[in-house]
């Protein structure tokens, strides 16, 4: 992975500093909240419902065993609110719960209790925390820039931290490795000052490989590395991808990027939405909406701006061989500690017959580049705790294995588990017992209950409805790991708002949290795709019609998959199934587990 | 960067494009002018008529509104402007830096605005990873 050099390692001390002296000012009043507002949002720290959150940069979610470690002591240390605060909370969100429950329904549900003291892993492979106090940020802050980490642009109207395969440099599918290429953007996006203050938020992924694993569609800016006619190296530009309040997925604005021009042209790019992307809206400052009103134009400027970047300017940020070869050194395979293999035969040979064992190795085990190596899954969706939540000794058992079976490397995944990318197939058996022991080794990767859900209501100041009690109930109701398997690979997203972080808009099924009369409901969508060869082309899935309860939620759910059970041939997957049967029928029979119609009132305005 | 007090604002007058304003400059040679270029003015039509032109003041309506920055930078880098580029309106300490990095060479702070405080934030990283107006070259290139 990626090692700082003494230059990066000041920089984020230096970021540290700056931000403890915007914190300092703004504690004393000399700074208001609204001006100090975008610094610490492009440091990571929002203002949520009854604390703040702090979104920790994992640049295409690499993490050291070391790194995994400090952020178990943050979670530990600083993830704990004050007592009354916790408690004040709870009782706020025990109400909220009191009133969305359907009154005398057969199958009544309470939610899981707020937690306190873990980490979160998120879509865009960062990391989360929802209770450090503000006080303790630049504390924080420190110990992040201890372990060369930080939360530089994991928020506000700049470009983010940037995304890609959790597979990256082990994917036997790859046609090169996009984690270079991540990290030379990492370093030209970081306090870029001329765009701090761009109208939105501005996403980047970078996919290297056959199978795209990084929705990469989806984002501002979409990037395939590909190889041209002649073979050399390139990205195939997608520009104006993004889901919020009007999904949308990129366009192909660039065939054929030298990879050397990637700096370049993306400064055209974001440089042509700075001038042109909205500010009087904030609904259409993306510029998905630019690209979408104005394609060719946007695409003509950018090719021009491209042009004089080249040159007039002599394209400074060219990026030379040398930077290419330097950054990718750091990306080579780390060496390979010896296999941990079980001593005990009778033992192996008792896993060996485990059916849980089996399904494991196929579901949470992928093929590695190198034939001898496997890149493992660790399932942070389990029964009784948040999709992707980690608690201190989770982080530093799983740290624990990453140093023995992973040559102290992880990567956090898409969708919210946490990736072992060099795991000896001798290994395999080892590591399973251990995972299991930790409870991580559901085999359940790629299967409904490995769904994808945001913080929600429970935390989120923008929710319109809470995520994780629903993500609960799902869980409680497919436990069985035989029927998950016979259901086969689901995309299941859920947001607790229409801002979107649960991705409900790529799930096959995919669930948005809407408030009507102060009441908590649940829009359905269905069909929808992130790009995955399974998926089909990336789109955003289709509304099943008005909202349901969040009882409702769990019977449509069950009502769309026994549908797809009686409907499918032969080994159709359900997203197949889907596309050959058509959204109609599967619409009818989601709305026949309706008990009663909602209240008509539209949903309500999200805020940001 | 000429970190400055709020002056009043000088009599403006009418330009041949759209959204710019000319001023004359109260003290110095007669000819020098100075521009008032609004934030969705595209620079580059200023090009070919900066002679004579000792400062250009690019407005920053709302601090979040970061459409000068690209202006900053087109007049240094395509359009060859040498002279001042003065950052005006919602001006705060917290930017100064950015300003400075993308071609400004004087910003006139909001009056509750830290003049010594602003000054000490000019100078506190070490460096930057990609070029700016001040350093052409990105990190990487630099020998």
């Amino acid at each position: 992975m990626y090692q700082y050099t003494p230059f990066d390692r000041q920089f984020v001390h230096l970021r540290a500093e700056q931000f403890r002296d915007q914190l300092e000012r703004n504690l004393s009043g000399r700074l208001s909240d609204e001006e100090f507002r975008p610094l610490r949002l492009q440091n990571g720290w929002y203002v949520q419902r009854y604390a703040p959150m702090l979104r920790v940069a994992v640049p295409y979610g690499e993490l050291s065993s070391k790194q995994l470690r400090t952020l178990a002591t943050i979670a530990r240390q600083y993830d704990r609110p004050d007592p009354a605060l916790f408690e004040s909370a709870q009782h706020t969100q025990n109400q909220i719960d009191a009133q969305s429950r359907v009154k005398h329904h057969p199958h009544p549900v309470k939610a899981p209790s707020l937690t306190q003291g873990y980490a979160h892993f998120t879509t865009r492979q960062n990391v989360q925390y929802n209770w450090i106090a503000l006080s303790d940020a630049a504390d924080v802050m420190d110990l992040l820039a201890s372990a060369d980490m930080h939360g530089i642009q994991t928020s506000g109207n700049c470009i983010r931290n940037i995304t890609s395969d959790e597979l990256a440099g082990v994917a036997p599918d790859e046609i090169a490795d996009p984690r270079p290429f991540g990290e030379i953007l990492r370093q030209w996006s970081t306090l870029h000052p001329e765009f701090a203050f761009l109208p939105r938020k501005f996403k980047i992924a970078i996919s290297g490989a056959k199978e795209d694993r990084a929705a990469t569609a989806w984002h501002d800016v979409g990037l395939f590395l590909q190889h041209n006619a002649a073979g050399e190296l390139g990205f195939q530009v997608l520009v104006g991808g993004g889901m919020g309040r009007t999904p949308i997925t990129g366009v192909v604005i660039r065939e054929f990027l030298p990879w050397s021009q990637i700096i370049n042209y993306l400064e055209a790019v974001v440089r042509v939405y700075n001038r042109w992307g909205r500010r009087d809206n904030i609904y259409k400052a993306r510029i998905k909406i630019l690209v979408k009103a104005e394609r060719v134009k946007f695409t003509q400027e950018v090719e021009e701006e491209f042009t004089r970047i080249l040159h007039d300017d002599a394209g400074p940020h060219t990026v030379p061989q040398s930077e290419l070869d330097r950054v990718s050194r750091c990306f080579v395979a780390p060496p390979l500690g010896e296999p941990v293999r079980l001593a005990d035969a009778a033992a192996l040979q008792a896993l060996q017959a485990d059916p849980a064992y089996r399904r494991w190795l196929h579901q949470n085990v992928v093929l590695h580049k190198n034939p001898h190596l496997r890149a493992v899954t660790l399932s942070f969706k389990r029964l009784g705790q948040a999709p992707g939540d980690a608690t201190p000794e989770q982080l530093e058992r799983s740290a624990d294995l990453v140093e023995r079976f992973s040559s102290g490397e992880a990567r956090v995944t898409h969708s919210q588990n946490l990736l072992l990318p060099w795991v000896h197939e001798e290994s395999l058996p080892a590591l399973y017992l251990e995972a299991k022991a930790l409870g991580l080794a559901q085999g359940n990767i790629g299967l409904l209950s490995d769904m994808i859900a945001c913080p929600g209501g429970d935390y989120c100041a923008l929710a319109n409805a809470r995520s994780i009690p629903l993500a609960a109930h799902i869980s409680e109701r497919y436990q069985d790991l035989d029927e998950l398997e016979d259901l086969g690979p689901i995309d299941l997203h859920i947001s607790g708002c229409i801002n979107s972080c649960g991705h409900h808009h790529s799930g096959h099924i995919g669930i948005l949290g809407v408030d009507k009369d102060g009441q908590e409901w649940y829009q359905v969508t269905l069909g929808g795709s992130d790009g995955s060869h399974l998926s089909g082309a990336a789109t955003p899935g289709r509304v099943v019609g008005p909202s349901f309860s969040v009882h409702e939620v769990l019977d449509v759910i069950e009502a769309v998959l026994a549908h797809y059970v009686a409907k499918r041939e032969h080994q159709e997957s359900f997203i197949d199934a889907f596309k050959r049967i058509g959204f109609e029928s599967f619409k009818e029979v989601a709305n026949q587990a309706r008990l009663a119609p909602a209240p008509s009132t539209a949903a309500s305005t999200p805020q940001i | 960067m000429n970190l400055l007090h709020p002056t009043p604002p000088l009599p403006t007058l009418a330009s041949e494009w759209p959204g710019v304003s000319q001023a004359p400059r109260h003290e110095g040679r007669a000819e020098q002018r100075v521009l008032i270029v609004d934030n969705t003015v595209d620079p580059s039509i200023l090009k070919d008529h900066l002679a004579g032109v000792e400062r250009i003041e690019l407005q920053f309506p709302k601090f979040t509104d970061g459409r000068a920055y690209s202006q900053a930078v087109m007049l240094r880098r395509r359009c060859g402007f040498l002279g001042d580029i003065r950052a005006t309106g919602d001006v705060l300490i917290d930017q100064v830096v950015q300003m400075q990095r993308t071609g400004f060479t004087s910003a006139v702070l909001r009056e509750d605005q830290n003049v010594q405080h602003a000054q000490k934030l000019l100078t506190q990283f070490a460096g930057f990873y990609q070029g700016d107006a001040l350093e052409s070259a990105p990190l990487f290139s630099r020998h």
